[in-house]
């Protein structure tokens, strides 16, 4: 066995675990962090595939930014997983069987020598200086200028939808428009009570004058 | 790609669109709520623009650009023009409905062209990844719309159930795309095709593909045994909404499988006929019995739409011209009879109060006739009487499929749909013969009353003249049929 297969081997063992720790981990936290290992081991993949500049943007986007935000709304949000997960156990065995059957089957189907999966080979080995964000910035905008195009009609989607479905109004909040803060006049305040003046009286009198004012 | 033969004239309607959609996304955000009508007159005259364009454009042959990754042919044109007609009745339809639920702002409008956007896509694909590109931008669109009322909580699980059954399609999807892929080597629908037909593709791993193509594709259409969340999507999300998810998609994902199974995987054909065939009965079956139980309304339309998806797949599986230009009358006129039921759901709902159930329909001819009138004309044409167009679509269908010697699949169909029957003509009772409950007027918009008589009264046209719309068919059909 070469070398790269032995790290092919190795990065997808780590990728499965890590896959099955996502949704088996008790600790949301956790599983956001086992998710961080296999955007990883992924990224890995990708290097062995001589796609240096999407094993890069994969670390950067997925890990660095989506995750830590994912991690920091984890946090955030007091959400008691264990309730959520109640009936978990009352479906895990149908869904168990279910998923142990489809897994076999593909098995089955992919090892049998009809699939014939080893007469596909891997990718030619690029040249030396082949330059992998070259190539594909050549791609999106010439043939891929469609899909590309309409990728980022899906992300004005989702932007547009996520600001629909987050801002509201609150009624109760404390919010002062500084606009109006600026313009405000004297008069808007203060209110000048013209009173006459009056010899000082009783305390008990005194009072109840002061209720009257308020 | 030279950029001398870069030809955008036939991608012209959804250049149009896209920016529209987008100075009217930047113009919302100056209009105060009180003059939201202008963002719903602007939604209303980009659509006339587009469908106008669209005409203008129209070609009758295939055209390929954008790197073969988008195609203009008839089956596009025609499906495209009915999509926006759909859309544009769906906005006049919910414009009060919405108002009435705080759910009439700028979003409304723009999420609704997206998905429309995202349909346009799907339809003029002839790539697995611009087909895959359009799905999810009208799944996205969807997803935000159904959640946009956020405070009710129906409507909220509504959106979550569809948000996450939807990424499990999608993912089926992919991964029988990734596997057709392998076999063959492109994603290119014409050149996949090529590719099956030259004998050069492993059969194995393209029929592996297909069962979870198959699988997606019939999530998407909501066909047996992956139905399940049509019933609740349907009921929980608000009319408006469940029209937007009911009506335009199912053209869409008509043609979504009309390009995948018959353009591209036509080598495949006695494969995904059976597994077809089992999903047909399937549907046809649970959904028209599952039906008669219901006691809300919007709850028995989805299972009615599960059943006649199954009739829609009838027509496919017959895998000859007649039966897919059959499939194709038969999904236009379902989507009008959709759009008229659901219209006069929301006509007779009003703020506070949604006009859902079975009963709230009793006695509604002594109410108002009219409006019980137009709901006779939509049952009747979803239950297949004649002399209205659910009878013709039904019959072609079945015609199709005798012809191909399906006789037994016929009888069957015939049969699901006479139990069909009987809750359609329970609603009619409901309206005609019931004691009236609820005695408050029926107020409704001008121009409402006015589409929707029109809608309902197209059904009983089309079906008394149905040879027009036939003709059609199957013209975009033929076309589409001899590129490959």
């Amino acid at each position: 066995m070469s070398f790269p297969t032995v790290v092919f081997y190795v990065l997808s063992a780590i990728l499965i675990f890590a896959g099955l720790r996502v949704i088996t981990a008790k600790n949301p936290v956790h599983a956001a962090l086992y998710l961080v290992l296999a955007f990883f081991t992924s990224a890995g993949h990708w290097l062995l595939l001589e796609s240096e500049f999407l094993a890069i943007s994969l670390v950067l986007v997925y890990v660095g930014a989506v995750m830590v935000l994912f991690l920091f709304v984890v946090m955030m949000l007091d959400i008691n997983f264990e309730k959520l997960r109640e009936g978990f156990w009352k479906n895990a065995p149908l869904a168990g069987t279910v998923g142990l059957i489809m897994v076999g089957e593909m098995v089955l189907i992919l090892m049998s020598p009809e699939a014939s999966l080893g007469s596909y080979k891997g990718a030619a080995p690029l040249a030396a200086d082949a330059s992998n964000i070259r190539e594909l910035g050549r791609l999106i905008y010439t043939t891929y200028l469609w899909p590309f195009e309409l990728a980022a009609v899906v992300l004005l989607v989702g932007m547009v939808a996520a600001i629909a479905l987050t801002m509201r109004k609150r009624k109760d909040t404390k919010f002062v428009n500084p606009g109006d803060q600026v313009v405000v006049r004297r008069d808007d305040r203060v209110r000048l009570v013209k009173m006459a003046a009056v010899k000082r009286s009783e305390p008990v009198a005194e009072a109840e004058s002061a209720d009257q004012q308020a | 790609m030279n950029w001398a033969d870069l030809n955008l004239v036939p991608v012209m309607p959804e250049i149009f669109l896209i920016s529209a959609l987008s100075v009217i996304l930047l113009l919302d955000l100056f209009i105060s709520d009180a003059k939201r009508g202008i963002t719903y007159g602007l939604s209303l005259l980009t659509l006339a623009g587009t469908a106008a364009l669209q005409v203008y454009t129209f070609e009758p042959y295939a055209q390929y650009t954008l790197s073969n990754m988008f195609v203009a042919d008839p089956l596009a044109s025609l499906v495209k023009l009915a999509m926006y007609g759909a859309t544009a009745m769906i906005l006049v339809y919910s414009r009060q409905y919405a108002a009435d639920r705080d759910m009439f702002k700028g979003e409304f409008f723009t999420l609704a062209l997206f998905a429309l956007f995202g349909m346009n896509v799907m339809v003029s694909a002839s790539h697995f990844l611009s087909l895959y590109m359009g799905l999810e931008l009208l799944s996205l669109s969807l997803y935000a719309l159904i959640a946009l009322q956020r405070d009710s909580v129906p409507a909220t699980e509504a959106a979550m159930k569809y948000f996450v059954l939807g990424a499990l399609a999608s993912g089926l999807l992919l991964y029988g795309m990734s596997m057709v892929y392998g076999a063959t080597g492109t994603l290119e629908i014409a050149a996949i095709a090529k590719s099956i037909h030259g004998g050069s593709a492993n059969q194995l791993l393209l029929v592996f593909g297909l069962v979870f193509l198959v699988a997606g594709l019939a999530f998407k259409l909501g066909a047996v045994p992956f139905h399940m969340w049509i019933p609740d999507v349907y009921q929980g999300s608000p009319t408006a909404i469940t029209l937007m998810i009911g009506a335009a998609p199912k053209l869409a994902a008509f043609v979504f499988i009309f390009r995948i199974l018959v353009q591209g995987l036509d080598g495949l054909t006695g494969d995904w006929q059976s597994m077809l065939a089992i999903m047909a009965v399937l549907s046809m079956a649970i959904g028209n019995i599952t039906a008669i139980a219901q006691t809300n309304l919007k709850r028995m339309l989805a299972y009615s739409t599960i059943s006649h998806m199954g009739f829609l797949l009838l027509g496919l599986l017959a895998g000859n011209e007649q039966g897919y230009s059959s499939a194709l009358f038969y999904a236009v006129t379902y989507v009008l009879t959709t759009l008229a039921s659901f219209g006069v759901i929301m006509a007779l709902s009003r703020a506070g109060f949604e006009c859902d159930k079975l009963e709230d329909l009793k006695g509604l001819n002594s109410r108002n006739s009219w409006y019980a009138a137009l709901m006779l004309l939509t049952m009747f044409s979803l239950a297949g009487i004649p002399p209205l167009v659910g009878f013709y679509a039904k019959f072609a269908v079945i015609k199709a499929i005798v012809d191909i010697g399906l006789v037994k699949l016929a009888v069957f169909a015939v049969a699901m749909s006479l139990i069909g029957a009987f809750y359609y003509l329970r609603v009619v009772k409901h309206m005609y013969f019931d004691e009236v409950q609820d005695t408050s007027p029926i107020v409704v918009r001008g121009d409402m009353q006015l589409v929707l008589s029109l809608n309902a009264l197209a059904l009983l046209v089309l079906g008394v003249l149905p040879e027009r719309l036939i003709e059609i068919c199957v013209e975009a059909m033929k076309q589409s049929l001899t590129v490959l």
